[in-house]
């Protein structure tokens, strides 16, 4: 089983980049379970959301308490929120930012990580240029595809088709393929 | 055909393929997207046939339902938490009327604290109100009971009630085999109604009736459940056999043939439950569990039967009779009475608290030897209810409780 957990806020489409997480590896054969930690549902609340996936049935219902991978869509919950509980000690990273880990505060803390399962990739800037809006949801999922190895690009991108059908999933593709690009000459 | 979709989505899609006549909609969250896919359908024309009646009210709802079935129509509605509990009069009329009105509980607490989260005390709320209750395991299993609700309701003309967890199961993503419409349409035969409300032959439902005949009625209500034992599993494996796969039944037993200790719980919960029973039987312990699908009628016999090797049962309830403990652990007791196994409450899930592997795995170690106390309230963090008794000891105004501990809990995550 691997499993995943997206910190990001309210309106950033972190529940529906678990969702599109979930067809895509269901698109790929395995089964998958997308679901939501729902607080007061607000703009800019702190939102978790799950995605988890295997070879064979999910029955497991807790959230993830132990996470192969993080995506963390908001920076500024690193300072609020302990995004980092229970990371598997070869787990992945995955950072919306523009910034070094360094600027980020975080240096030493990633560097206990292989090098190649952490990194950061500005998806609200690729999502402004593709999507002309700052949803970095289905941009992040092209550079998880890249860093973890777990999904293929093109099932993240049939997975935003299903979700947004039309020029508005072809404009997250395209930020997603970038975000791919990136994260993958990390 | 297989999709990867939300739990209230597939609802709304297996709803639309039983072809209801009379959809009533009023929106509460966790139930809200399932009679959003439903109207959706209907407005793209993919329902046809079909009056997606948006009320004013959960009451209106029930109401109009009420309504719509004695006038021979196929009727649907859904609800959650408090909307159960404003519709409450209709919901027993309806069963009291014998109109097989099909309804789904996204399961959520009742307040006040005003709560939004899963647990199941609004289906417990009107356990005894006459209706069919099934809990859903998966998001399959809530599709595939919608399917076989609406043919057991009117093969017998009683209202079911299906319960899936609001959140856990209502907005997972899983994948769904949702039948085509020929399959549902070989399943489930035409609504033929037992009464109708027609001008051309008019007689009337819902008489007054006094003691000279309400004991007779109501005794009626109760054998009609009691044929439900006999049907529900017969519609399961009718089910099996159309669609290939089962669902449904009265109860789901996994690895408790010869089990010492016997986990009992319903709804989605049986799945962690499975897990950490998978877990325990590595470890050499002789655990199993037994999923309840049909709550109302209460499968006694069945379930006596599936215990019969234990030593000690668990009850994960979801629910609070406070003053008492839990309501499926009494159901539980009554289905022993005279066995000599142990039954533990544990309290677990109120209000959408996680329900962890570890956590399980804690009280099913503690209860195998025997060292749990009933009633147990699974992760109670009893500092915080120590200092909230201590302080409403010392303190004569001492002010609202909920507000108190969410005060505390604050000033512990400074």
């Amino acid at each position: 089983m691997f499993q995943i957990r997206i910190h990001g806020r309210g309106g950033q489409g972190v529940v529906t980049a678990t969702e599109m997480l979930s067809i895509a590896a269901f698109m790929e054969g395995k089964h998958a379970q997308a679901f939501p930690s729902f607080g007061s549902e607000r703009m800019g609340a702190p939102v978790v959301a799950y995605c988890r996936f295997d070879d064979k049935e999910i029955r497991l219902r807790e959230p993830i308490q132990e996470p192969d991978a993080l995506i963390i869509q908001d920076t500024t919950l690193m300072h609020s929120v302990d995004v980092f509980q229970g990371l598997k000690p070869d787990g992945f990273i995955l950072i919306n930012s523009t910034q070094t880990f360094e600027e980020l505060g975080i240096h030493d803390f990633v560097a206990k990580f292989p090098a190649h399962h952490v990194c950061a990739v500005g998806a609200t800037e690729l999502a402004m240029t593709h999507v002309k809006r700052p949803v970095p949801n289905a941009a992040l999922l092209g550079g998880f595809a890249a860093i973890s190895g777990q999904l293929q690009m093109d099932s993240v991108a049939r997975a935003i088709l299903e979700k947004f059908p039309g020029p508005i999933g072809e404009a997250n593709v395209a930020a997603a393929g970038a975000a791919f690009d990136i994260a993958a000459r990390t | 055909m297989h999709h990867q979709i939300e739990g209230s989505e597939a609802v709304a899609r297996a709803v639309a393929l039983c072809r209801p006549e009379v959809v009533c909609a009023y929106p509460i969250t966790p139930q809200t997207h399932i009679v959003e896919g439903v109207g959706a359908l209907v407005k793209k024309g993919q329902l046809t046939d079909c009056e997606f009646i948006n009320v004013e009210s959960e009451f209106a709802a029930l109401s109009v339902a009420i309504g719509a079935s004695a006038a021979g129509a196929r009727t649907y509605t859904a609800t959650a938490s408090q909307g159960l509990l404003f519709m409450a009069e209709a919901v027993y009329n309806a069963a009291g009327l014998g109109l097989p009105i099909v309804m789904t509980i996204g399961n959520r607490a009742i307040g006040a604290p005003i709560n939004i989260w899963n647990d199941h005390s609004d289906s417990m709320s009107m356990r005894d109100a006459g209706w069919i209750q099934l809990y859903a395991e998966t998001n399959q299993e809530a599709v595939d009971l919608h399917i076989q609700a609406f043919r057991l309701a009117e093969e017998l003309s009683c209202p079911v009630m299906v319960c899936m967890d609001g959140f856990i199961l209502t907005h997972a993503y899983e994948r769904i085999d949702l039948p085509s419409q020929q399959e549902v349409d070989a399943f489930l035969p035409r609504f033929e109604p037992v009464q109708v409300l027609d001008p051309a032959h008019p007689y009337s439902i819902g008489a007054m009736v006094g003691p000279e005949a309400f004991t007779e009625v109501r005794y009626l209500a109760h054998d009609k459940q009691v044929q439900a034992l006999q049907l529900i599993p017969e519609i399961g494996q009718v089910f099996s056999e159309v669609f290939g796969r089962a669902s449904g039944g009265l109860i789901h037993e996994y690895k408790s043939d010869g089990a010492e200790t016997i986990v009992v719980a319903l709804g989605s919960v049986n799945g962690t439950i499975k897990e950490v029973i998978d877990v325990m039987r590595g470890d050499g312990l002789a655990i199993g569990s037994v999923s309840i699908c049909s709550f109302r009628p209460f499968p006694l016999d069945e379930l006596r039967d599936a215990l019969k090797s234990a030593k000690r049962v668990v009850v994960i309830e979801k629910n609070l009779a406070p003053g008492l403990g839990g309501v499926l652990a009494s159901n539980v007791r009554m289905a022993l009475r005279g066995a000599t196994a142990t039954v533990y409450t544990v309290i677990a899930g109120l209000g959408g608290r996680p329900i962890l592997m570890n956590s399980l795995h804690d009280v099913f170690i503690a209860a195998s030897e025997d060292k749990l106390t009933d009633v147990q309230f699974l992760d109670l963090n009893q500092a915080v209810v120590d200092l909230e008794l201590e302080r409403a000891r010392t303190t004569r105004h001492s002010g609202p409780t909920a507000e108190s501990i969410l005060r505390q809990n604050a000033k512990v995550g400074e």
